[in-house]
């Protein structure tokens, strides 16, 4: 499956198919990731059971320093 | 206490997460500061290194409230987008908006601040906008509803301090939301004098990411947030061009 995260093309194996998934592909336990998923912004509780097919556009963001 | 929409805060200083030289000081220029406050910025993550430093993970954030920026967003849909994904995070539900019309001096943009703050106190945030020192653009921000109004001491990182204190003042003075003096803070001095002229409080960052002694001046932060606030609500005496001895004028033993 081929996705678009962070403007990036990337193809993932056969076994991802949720949001949560994806986030366990790239980072281990990651205290807070925020997905844009096609362009909607999803909540955390939904993670697991939103599903992502070849060609959907990710957005991973995180809280970094800032003022 | 400073009250910011529904909550109230024991400390009246907000403390940026930005370029400090390491996490761990970071970490305990947190702790000496004594915010409750904290600001940090979204960004995308690094897809390809699992191991990047995530600053919520050094520093305990049930202690402190999150306040996000939207810094990076030069329009009023851009900061809209970025509040929403810091939202998303089901951390926190207040925003600054921080809204650049100005890459040299990173002036905010003042219609798209205007936009931005309408926008997301309609969609139920606490809004913060980071504003210019514009008495007349602060009035409109309180009357839109935004729930803290943050002008720039001067421009952001400069360490120039109160480059204008007559606008602050004003904006002060005509306010009944909370003014928090945010960027341009370069010294103790600086937080001194904006707590004196009423502020009610103090958002810094580079002030102290950048001192020399990162942990030592956020105690010096933290000591002159106070010491202006209680000069403050003291009530200085006025200023006369002439002096007034101290000492008894008469009994003076000859």
């Amino acid at each position: 499956m081929s996705l678009l995260i962070n403007g990036s093309t990337v193809q993932l194996p056969e076994h991802v198919s949720t949001v949560s998934d994806v986030i366990l592909h790239f980072f281990t336990d990651r205290p807070v990731v925020i997905v844009e998923h096609n362009g909607e912004i999803i909540d955390k509780a939904s993670h697991p059971t939103r599903e992502v097919t070849d060609g959907d556009k990710l957005e991973f963001v995180h809280f970094v320093g800032g003022g | 206490m400073l009250t910011i929409g529904e909550k109230s805060f024991q400390s009246h200083l907000l403390l940026g997460t930005g370029k400090y030289p390491n996490v761990d000081m970071q970490k305990q220029a947190v702790a000496v500061s004594e915010t409750n406050i904290l600001t940090f910025s979204v960004r995308r993550m690094d897809i390809y290194e699992p191991s990047q430093p995530n600053l919520l993970e050094k520093i305990d954030i049930q202690n402190y409230d999150l306040l996000p920026n939207t810094a990076g967003a030069y329009t009023a849909k851009e900061a809209v987008r970025t509040a929403k994904l810091a939202n998303a995070s089901g951390l926190c539900d207040m925003i600054k908006v921080e809204v650049i019309g100005d890459k040299k001096t990173l002036l905010p943009d003042p219609v798209e601040t205007l936009k931005a703050t309408e926008e997301l106190l309609k969609e139920g945030f606490t809004v913060l906008p980071y504003t210019s020192d514009d008495v007349v653009l602060a009035r409109k921000l309180e009357e839109l509803g935004a729930h803290a109004i943050m002008p720039g001491a001067s421009p952001i990182g400069s360490g120039q301090g109160i480059i204008n204190p007559l606008n602050l003042s004003f904006i002060i003075e005509q306010s009944n939301v909370p003014i928090i003096v945010d960027a341009g803070i370069g010294s103790p001095k600086d937080a001194v004098y904006a707590m004196e002229l009423g502020a009610d409080g103090i958002l810094l960052n580079t002030a102290v990411s950048g001192a020399a002694d990162p942990v030592k001046m956020a105690e010096a932060m933290k000591l002159a947030v106070q010491t202006g606030r209680l000069g403050y609500e003291a009530g200085r005496i006025p200023i006369k061009r002439c002096a007034t001895a101290s000492s008894p004028q008469e009994g003076i033993s000859v």
